[in-house]
């Protein structure tokens, strides 16, 4: 539109260059919205105001509108994920294969309950919905790998190997 | 791009693969990919290099081949002869690659592909999966892929293909079973020369259930000639995938096919020289189970929060930005291809009176055999959960099998012999739903199991409507009272008044079918909520009750 510039990305930090791409491919749009929403949260890990002030002014959207999508949809979270992430799936087949059981012993080991990141800023708990990985039920994604068939004690000395071991 | 250019292709491809003595085929679809197979692939690929068989052998990765609880899954093909093999670590390479030659097996690792899992099933949807490469639109095209498409648009009317899909007896695959003819003949009638789309919805939200993520990441092209066969019928030249972003290995396959498509011509202007152009976008899902329901989808496509409206005006008339649109689920977009290949009396002839050809199911749960099954509509769920699941392991006892996910119902075992269709399945207090078949054992409580569905209806109600809203938690209460031993008849009562109300009065398919899964456990599985309720007591013992708590 003529004489509307583009606002500014809210830091000179280069991902937001990757976040510009998706709202140009999509000639700024306001049915992009969700598109560029995953974009932010795939470049930064997470969707804060700063982003959301961004997005609403770059895309001409109202503010309630960009807020109402991001909180609206599980996918998205508005806090910083920790180092290392581990997801519980807790999908039909996973819950009655014990995926309660692995959420209790990751949440009483670490004193944190799922959406929640360790003080430390080590560990994120999440849950999904389901991973569709059903025929290895129960289903931990940890930091992005795929376990399956794990009970309580192995899931918990998983999480342990990969923490100690993370960089 | 015309039909004769795809026989060219078909050709070249078919003659690349003669070349070759053998063709090892590694499932690289989610399921054997968790269980570790692109490091079977490489060792694979890294032993037919070293032993200089890289001319004659052909390591490949294909879609899913069903048995995921065997993963990960390697086929190896020479000519008609095809050995299966299961469980295969990167460690096998050796022994697999050094067998090729001497026309052995290695028989430790060998699964039986005349087992019933194996030879009950009947591939329609799922007659490419782990078979092709679904990265390489020439395999897809060697064994007739986008004919029917040309076909479509070379020799048929719109009118034409609409009937075709009438003849089928197709209906919907995402749950409730509409026709998909009729659903095609309204978008095609709804008012002329104005823009129209056609959505495929592929916000697989049920939890347990994976056949749309599976058929995506295996054979993304038949869902893409599926769509443009419909948009050629109901006269749409834009289509929109709605993918789950939870679903990354399908978003990169399907991204890829478009791009392909779109290289080779078989999508975008003018397609095989006619007037008709056709393309499609993708859209990621965030994780909204509501977003299942075709107008709820429809606000998400549009980049808004997923909030279901009142229909009508259905989506036929006023779709996506107001205009006409056909929304259909995967499974029904890959029936297509060969509907219109073979024809609507071939498919016709398949299944039930009402509910025709083949229906893909992901068996889960407690089953020997877990994984991705297709099988002609009409056989029974006994057969399927004793002959293709393999039965219960541990000599535990069936207790009942879910179908349906949230919105379905539990059948217990008096009905095993029921056929699988639309209507029988009804008939029972469930519903055949997209295809998610959790298969229940004894070890299970099936109050848990119904405060477990409302939980995640809870959860996943959008908050437009206040049935749905309110009722879903209040009916979770009601179910945790129960549960934890709290509560007592007056409560059961509440509950059974409560799920009527929230059935009835609810905006969406969420909150209409919410209650199914507590009214089904309640109709067959009664004793166990007295048992809660009037004695304090989990008879699986998987609840804690108060009283057990307290001792």
């Amino acid at each position: 539109m003529i004489g509307l510039a583009r606002p500014a990305p809210p830091s000179g930090d280069k991902r937001w260059k990757i976040v510009e791409a998706t709202m140009r491919r999509n000639g700024y749009q306001g049915n992009s919205l969700i598109e560029t929403l995953h974009s932010v949260q795939e470049a930064f890990g997470f969707l804060d105001d700063d982003a959301l002030r961004f997005v609403a002014l770059s895309l001409r959207l109202p503010l309630s509108q960009v807020y109402g999508a991001a909180t609206f949809y599980h996918f998205f979270t508005m806090r910083p994920p920790g180092k290392h992430a581990c997801v519980v799936c807790t999908g039909t087949a996973c819950y009655i294969k014990g995926a309660p059981a692995l959420l209790d012993a990751l949440e009483k080991k670490y004193g944190i309950r799922p959406g929640e990141t360790t003080e430390d800023g080590e560990l994120s708990l999440l849950t999904a919905r389901c991973v569709g990985s059903c025929s290895i039920a129960p289903v931990v994604v940890l930091d992005n790998e795929v376990a399956g068939k794990l009970g309580p004690k192995e899931i918990v000395s998983r999480v342990e190997g990969v923490m100690n071991h993370g960089s | 791009m015309g039909p004769e250019n795809l026989d060219q292709i078909a050709a070249a491809e078919k003659l690349r693969a003669q070349g070759m003595r053998h063709h090892i085929c590694v499932c690289t679809a989610a399921g054997c990919q968790s269980a570790g197979s692109g490091e079977v692939k490489n060792a694979l690929a890294r032993e037919v290099a070293d032993l200089g068989l890289k001319h004659t052998c052909e390591v490949k990765g294909v879609g899913c081949m069903g048995l995921c609880s065997a993963g990960p899954l390697v086929s190896v093909e020479c000519g008609e002869d095809r050995v299966l093999y299961q469980k295969v670590k990167p460690d096998d390479a050796e022994d697999i690659v050094g067998a090729l030659d001497g026309g052995t097996e290695v028989s430790r690792l060998v699964c039986d592909t005349r087992a019933p899992f194996f030879s009950r099933q009947m591939k329609i949807v799922l007659e490419n999966s782990g078979r092709i490469d679904p990265e390489r639109i020439e395999d897809y095209i060697a064994v007739g892929g986008y004919g029917a498409l040309m076909r479509a648009i070379t020799e048929m009317t719109p009118a034409e293909v609409v009937q075709e899909v009438i003849d089928s007896g197709l209906r919907g695959r995402g749950g409730a079973g509409y026709p998909t003819g009729l659903k095609w003949s309204t978008v095609a009638k709804a008012n002329g020369g104005q823009q129209k789309y056609v959505i495929c919805n592929g916000d697989e939200g049920d939890p347990g259930a994976f056949m749309d993520r599976a058929v995506l990441e295996s054979d993304p092209h038949r869902v893409l000639e599926g769509m443009a066969i419909a948009g050629y019928a109901v006269g749409a030249n834009h289509g929109y995938v709605y993918v789950r972003a939870e679903y990354p290995l399908a978003v990169k396959n399907l991204r890829t096919a478009i791009r392909q498509a779109e290289r080779l011509g078989v999508l975008g202007s003018d397609i095989a020289g006619t007037r008709f152009s056709f393309r499609v976008e993708v859209r990621l899902g965030a994780g909204a189970f509501v977003c299942g329901e075709e107008t709820a989808l429809i606000a998400s496509v549009e980049g808004k929060r997923g909030a279901p409206r009142p229909r009508p005006p259905y989506p036929a008339q006023e779709g996506l930005w107001g205009r006409p649109t056909l929304i259909n689920n995967v499974e029904t977009f890959a029936n297509i291809a060969p509907i219109i290949r073979r024809g609507g009396d071939w498919f016709s002839g398949i299944g039930t009176g009402k509910s025709k050809g083949t229906k893909v199911f992901a068996l889960a749960g407690s089953a020997v055999n877990t994984g991705l099954i297709e099988v002609p509509m009409g056989i029974t769920l006994r057969e399927i959960i004793f002959e293709i699941a393999g039965g219960i392991p541990d000599g535990r006892r069936f207790k009942a099998v879910q179908t349906g996910g949230p919105s379905g119902g539990c059948i217990p075992e008096q009905y095993l012999d029921l056929p699988v269709d639309y209507e029988s399945l009804v008939k029972v207090g469930s519903i055949m739903g997209s295809g998610g078949m959790i298969v229940i054992d004894e070890s299970s409580c099936m109050v848990d199991v119904a405060k477990y569905f409302m939980e995640f209806c809870m959860s996943e109600s959008c908050g437009k409507c206040v049935p749905c809203r309110v009722g879903t938690t209040e009916l979770h209460g009601l179910l945790s009272r129960i549960s934890s031993g709290t509560a007592g008849a007056r409560e059961l009562a509440m509950l059974e008044e409560l799920c009527e109300v929230v059935r009835n009065t609810s905006l969406c398919g969420l909150g209409q079918s919410a209650p199914n899964p507590v009214l089904s456990t309640l109709r067959y599985f009664r004793d166990e909520y007295t048992a809660h309720a009037a004695e304090g007591r989990c008879p699986a013992g998987v609840c804690k009750t108060e009283k057990e708590v307290h001792a």
